[in-house]
C-alpha cells in the first residue's frame, strides 16, 4: 500500500515538473502559475492555522511586505532583469517573518473569535500604511519591477518552476512539522490547549513559530508574485480577498490535513481565473463566487479529504469482514468484563480519522 | 513527611466562597481521599493546586517549596500530575498519539525528530499495556468509551513519571469491573512509590483503597482520618445528609 | 482648540451612527457566538434601499426605515434560517466563511442594480448645518444620533423589560442553560438575528446620509465594524456603544490634529494597542478557563 502511494507521488511530481513542457500555451501556464502560488500559500497557512486551531485571516499582510520588499529592493539595490531578483525571494520572506513575530506575540495573547479579528486589522493597518507611507512605497502609485529578459511564450516557464520549489518546500515543512513531535504539541493545542500547557507543551513559542515559518511563506509568495506581475499597487498585494481564498481552499480540502490546502487550491484557482475571464470583475462574478462558496461549505463541512478518508475507511471496513471492527475490548486482564459500550471505528461521529495523507 | 501541603486557601468566585481557608496535608507514599458533598470545593482545591486557579490567600507547598499560584506547565514540570472530572483528553489524536504529548522533552532535538523515538514508544506502549488499552493505539481518542478514556488519561500523566498524582473522580462513570480495575492499578502504583490524593464520592472506593481520609464541606476541611473513623464521624454524616 | 472640540462634537455624533450599525452585529454574536462578516454589505444594502425608496418615490429617509427595517428584518430571518442555522461542525470558522459568502452575494447583486458610482443619500438636512454655540454642526449628524438614541433605547427596553429580551439575554449568558429552562434558543436565534439586521438598515440610512458609498464600501465598513466591537468586547452592547464613540472621537480628533491621512490607521493601532493591554476588550470577559 505504501509503495502505491509513494509511487503515485512520484508520477504527480513528474507530471507538476513537466506540466509547462506539456502545456505550452501561455494562458495556461499563467493559470497553473496562480494556482502553484495558492496552493503554495495555503499549505503556508495550514500549517499554523490548520494544526494549531487558530484561524488567521491577515496573512495577506505578510504576502504584501513580500511583494514591496522586492519591489523596493530591486530598485534601491539595482538590480537588473533577469534572474537575479529570484535570490530575493527568500529575503522578502525573511523580512515577513520577521514582521510576524511582534505581530504573532500579541495576537496569540487572544483566542478564538478575538483573535480572527486581531489579525483582520493587523492586515489592514499594512494595507492602509502601504497607502499612506508614500515615501517608501509610493502610495496608490505603486511601484515597479524590472521587467524579465526572457520572452513572452517562455515567459511563464521560470516563474512556474520557482513557484512548484517553494510549494514542495512548504509541503516538505508541513509534512515534517506534522509527523514531529512539535507538530504533536501543535494538534494538542488545537484540542485543548490549556490541557496540553498542563502537560508541558510549550504552547506560546509553540504557536508563535507556526505563525512565523506561515509568515516567511506567504511573504516569498508576495515576493515572487510581484516579479511576475512586473507592478504592484496597495489594493492588489494587499487584498483582504486573499486570506478568505486560502482559508476557503484550505477548508474545502480539509483544514488540518496535508493534501487538503493543495487540493482545495487546485479546484478553487482555476475556477476562479475561469470566471474572471468570462464575467470579469463586476458583479456576476462575485455573486457566483460567493454562491459557489455557500455551497460547498454547506455540502462539504468537513472538507474533501477528510471526508473521502473516512468513507474509504468505512468501505474497507465494511469488506473486510474478519478484521473484527475496532469495538471496546473487553480489558486485557479481565475477559469477562462487559462491554464498555464501545463504537466501531466505521461510524465515527464526532471523531474525525486523522490520516496523514 | 508531607509531600504535598495547602495552608488555609482561600477562593472566590463572585460571591461564592469556594474555598474557606482550606488546609491539608498529603503524606508521601500514601494514598489520600477527598470526599464531600457536591460544592464543597474539592474541584477547585485541585485546581488551585495544579495551578488552574489563583489563589486569593494561603499556600501550597510541594516538598516544602512554596508552589502557590504557579502556572499548570510549572507544576506538571516539578512532578504532580492530575485528571480532570470530565476526562480531557485530545479527542482527534489517535490514543497513542495522546500518549506522546505528556512525554515531552526539553531539548530541541527531541522536538523536531519524530515522535517514535523507541524508548520512548516503548514506555508508551508499556503505560497502554499497564492500565490496558493496547489494542487501541491507533484509535482516535474522541472514539473512545468514557472509561477507556479515563484510563487513557491516567496513562498520560503517568508517562511523566510524577511524584504525587492528584485523581478527580477517578470511579466516576464506569462500571465495577473497570472501578476495580484502576483501583488495582492505583495500589500497584502506590507500591512503586507514588503518592495519590484521590477525589471520590465512591464510598466503597476510597475506604477500601485510601490511607487517610479528608471530608471537605462547604470550603474547608471538616474532618481528617483513616477511612472507618471518617466513616462514622457524626460532623461528616451531617455534611452529607444535612447540608 | 475649538476645532478639536468640534471634532470631539462630531466624533460623538458619528460614534451614534457606528453604535447602531455595530450593535447589531455584537448582539447576534453574543447570542449565537457568530461573526457576521455580511453586516457590512447588509448596511450598503439598507443604504441603498433607502437611496431608491427616496428616488423614485420620494420618500423621506427617515420615513423610509418604516419599510426598509422590517424588510430587512425579514431578510435576517431568511438568511438566519437559510445559511446559518445548518452549520452544525466548526461553526466559527464556517460561519465566518458563509457570512462573507452572503456579502459577496449582496455586493455583486448591488454593483450589478447600481454599478460602481459612488452615490449619496440627499434630503434637505444632509449637506446643512447648524450653529450650535459657535459649532457648525451638521443637520445629518445630529438627526442621525438622534435615531441611534431611538434605537438603541428601543433594544435596550426590548433586552431588559420584556419576556422574549429575558430569554435573549439568558442565551446570550448560556445557550445551553437556555435550552434547559424551555426557551427555544433556534427562534430566539433567528429572531435576534433578525433584529441585528434590521437595526443594520436603520444604519444604513444614516450612514449612506452621511458618507457616500458604493458597493465596494462594505470592506472597510466591516473591518471597521468588527474592530469596534472587539474594542468593545464581544457581546457586549454597553462595549459597542462605548467603543463607537471612543474609536470615531479618536479618529476625528486625529484627523484634524494630524492628518486625515492618518486617521483611518490610527482606528486600527487603537485596538491594538488596547488588546495588548486588556485581550478581551473593554466589556468583554476573559475566556474562563475549562474547569
Amino acid at each position: 500500500m505504501r509503495v502505491v502511494k509513494i509511487a503515485g507521488l512520484l508520477i504527480l511530481l513528474a507530471f507538476a515538473i513537466a506540466f509547462p513542457l506539456l502545456f505550452p500555451n501561455p494562458a495556461v501556464t499563467t493559470v497553473a502559475v496562480f494556482t502553484l502560488m495558492f496552493a503554495a500559500a495555503a499549505t503556508a497557512w495550514n500549517i499554523f492555522s490548520g494544526y494549531t486551531g487558530y484561524i488567521a485571516l491577515g496573512h495577506a499582510a505578510f504576502f504584501g511586505t513580500g511583494a514591496y520588499v522586492m519591489a523596493i529592493l530591486c530598485e534601491d539595490w539595482h538590480i537588473p532583469a533577469g534572474y537575479a531578483p529570484f535570490s530575493l525571494i527568500p529575503l522578502g520572506g525573511l523580512v515577513a517573518a520577521l514582521f510576524a513575530v511582534p505581530l504573532g506575540i500579541i495576537a496569540l495573547r487572544t483566542r478564538r473569535h478575538t483573535f480572527i479579528v486581531i489579525t483582520i486589522a493587523f492586515f489592514f493597518i499594512f494595507q492602509l500604511l502601504a497607502y499612506n507611507l508614500r515615501g517608501i512605497t509610493n502610495g496608490s502609485a505603486g511601484l515597479s519591477l524590472p521587467i524579465p529578459t526572457w520572452s513572452g511564450d517562455f515567459y511563464n516557464e521560470p516563474f512556474y518552476y520557482t513557484t512548484l520549489a517553494i510549494l514542495l518546500l512548504a509541503l516538505a515543512v508541513s509534512w515534517w512539522v506534522r509527523n514531529s513531535k512539535y507538530g504533536l504539541g501543535l494538534l494538542a493545542i488545537r484540542d485543548d490547549e490549556d490541557r496540553a500547557l498542563g502537560l508541558g507543551v510549550k504552547t506560546g513559542p509553540s504557536k508563535l513559530t507556526a505563525f512565523v515559518i506561515s509568515a516567511f511563506f506567504v511573504g516569498m509568495l508576495g515576493a515572487l508574485n510581484a516579479y511576475f506581475v512586473e507592478a504592484i499597487f496597495p489594493p492588489f498585494v494587499f487584498d483582504p480577498l486573499y486570506d478568505v481564498a486560502i482559508a476557503l481552499m484550505t477548508f474545502m480540502g480539509g483544514l488540518g490535513t496535508l493534501s487538503g490546502p493543495i487540493i482545495g487550491a487546485l479546484i478553487l484557482e482555476p475556477t476562479q481565473q475561469y470566471f474572471t475571464l468570462i464575467y470579469g470583475e463586476n458583479g456576476w462574478y462575485l455573486v457566483i463566487y460567493g454562491a459557489l462558496f455557500i455551497v460547498i461549505i454547506l455540502l462539504l463541512p468537513r472538507g474533501i479529504v477528510p471526508t473521502i478518508s473516512e468513507r474509504w475507511a468505512q468501505w474497507r471496513a465494511s469488506r473486510s469482514n474478519t478484521v473484527e471492527p475496532v469495538v471496546a475490548p473487553a480489558l486485557n486482564d479481565n475477559p469477562t468484563a462487559s462491554n464498555q459500550g464501545g463504537r466501531p471505528l466505521a461510524e465515527t461521529s464526532e471523531g474525525v480519522k486523522e490520516v496523514n495523507l | 513527611m508531607n509531600i504535598l501541603e495547602v495552608h488555609n486557601v482561600s477562593k472566590a468566585f463572585g460571591g461564592i466562597q469556594a474555598l474557606n481557608t482550606c488546609s491539608l496535608t498529603v503524606e508521601q507514599g500514601k494514598i489520600t481521599g477527598l470526599i464531600g458533598p457536591n460544592g464543597s470545593g474539592k474541584t477547585t482545591l485541585f485546581n488551585v493546586i495544579t495551578g488552574y486557579e489563583r489563589v486569593d490567600s494561603g499556600e501550597v507547598q510541594f516538598n516544602g517549596r512554596r508552589i502557590t499560584n504557579s502556572s499548570p506547565d510549572k507544576v506538571f514540570a516539578m512532578g504532580i500530575g492530575r485528571t480532570f472530572q470530565l476526562t480531557r483528553i485530545f479527542p482527534r489524536l489517535t490514543v497513542l498519539e495522546n500518549m506522546h504529548v505528556a512525554a515531552q522533552r526539553n531539548d530541541l532535538k527531541g522536538l523536531l525528530s519524530r515522535w517514535s523515538s523507541s524508548h520512548e514508544q516503548r514506555r508508551a506502549i508499556e503505560l497502554l499495556d499497564f492500565v490496558g488499552i493496547t489494542r487501541l493505539k491507533d484509535v482516535p481518542a474522541a472514539n473512545l468509551s468514557y472509561g477507556q478514556k479515563k484510563l487513557l488519561e491516567f496513562a498520560f500523566i503517568l508517562i511523566a513519571e510524577p511524584k504525587v498524582i492528584l485523581l478527580d473522580e477517578p470511579a466516576g462513570g464506569i462500571n465495577p469491573t473497570m472501578i476495580n480495575h484502576i483501583g488495582a492499578r492505583i495500589r500497584e502504583l502506590n507500591q512503586q512509590g507514588v503518592t495519590f490524593l484521590v477525589v471520590e464520592h465512591n464510598m466503597e472506593f476510597v475506604m477500601k483503597l485510601c490511607n487517610t481520609v479528608n471530608v471537605m464541606h462547604r470550603g474547608t476541611k471538616i474532618a481528617e482520618g483513616p477511612p472507618e473513623a471518617v466513616r462514622e464521624n457524626p460532623d461528616v454524616l451531617d455534611a452529607y445528609l444535612g447540608g | 482648540m475649538n476645532i478639536i472640540v468640534e471634532a470631539i462634537i462630531t466624533g460623538i455624533l458619528t460614534g451614534g451612527i457606528y453604535a447602531l450599525m455595530s450593535s447589531g452585529l455584537t448582539l447576534i454574536f453574543g447570542v449565537m457566538e457568530i461573526i457576521n462578516i455580511a453586516i457590512g454589505a447588509l448596511v450598503i444594502l439598507g443604504g441603498y434601499l433607502s437611496y431608491v425608496l427616496q428616488q423614485y418615490w420620494h420618500i423621506d429617509l427617515f420615513v423610509s426605515l418604516l419599510i426598509t427595517m422590517p424588510a430587512m428584518f425579514l431578510l435576517g430571518l431568511l438568511l438566519e434560517w437559510a445559511f446559518i442555522r445548518p452549520l452544525k461542525r466548526d461553526r466559527v470558522m464556517l460561519s465566518i466563511l458563509v457570512t462573507f459568502a452572503i456579502a459577496l452575494i449582496i455586493e455583486g447583486v448591488l454593483s450589478l442594480i447600481f454599478g460602481t458610482d459612488y452615490v449619496q443619500l440627499h434630503a434637505w438636512y444632509v449637506g446643512a448645518s447648524i450653529n450650535i454655540g459657535g459649532f457648525y454642526l451638521a443637520y445629518i449628524y445630529i438627526f442621525g444620533f438622534l435615531l441611534s438614541v431611538v434605537l438603541l433605547t428601543g433594544l435596550y427596553l426590548l433586552l431588559y423589560r420584556t419576556k422574549f429580551g429575558q430569554s435573549v439575554r439568558a442565551a446570550m449568558q448560556n445557550r445551553t442553560a437556555a435550552e434547559l429552562i424551555g426557551i427555544d434558543v433556534e427562534k430566539v436565534s433567528m429572531i435576534t438575528f433578525g433584529i441585528g439586521i434590521a437595526l443594520t438598515a436603520a444604519g444604513g440610512m444614516a450612514f449612506g446620509a452621511t458618507t457616500s458609498f458604493n458597493p465596494n464600501s462594505a470592506y472597510d465598513l466591516i473591518s471597521r465594524l468588527l474592530v469596534i466591537i472587539i474594542l468593545g468586547g464581544m457581546g457586549s452592547l454597553r462595549g459597542a456603544l462605548v467603543a463607537s464613540l471612543l474609536m470615531l472621537v479618536v479618529e476625528d480628533v486625529t484627523a484634524v490634529v494630524w492628518s486625515p491621512v492618518w486617521s483611518s490607521t490610527v482606528f486600527f493601532i487603537l485596538l491594538v494597542i488596547v488588546l495588548v493591554v486588556r485581550p478581551q476588550g473593554i466589556f468583554g470577559q476573559l475566556e474562563a478557563r475549562k474547569q
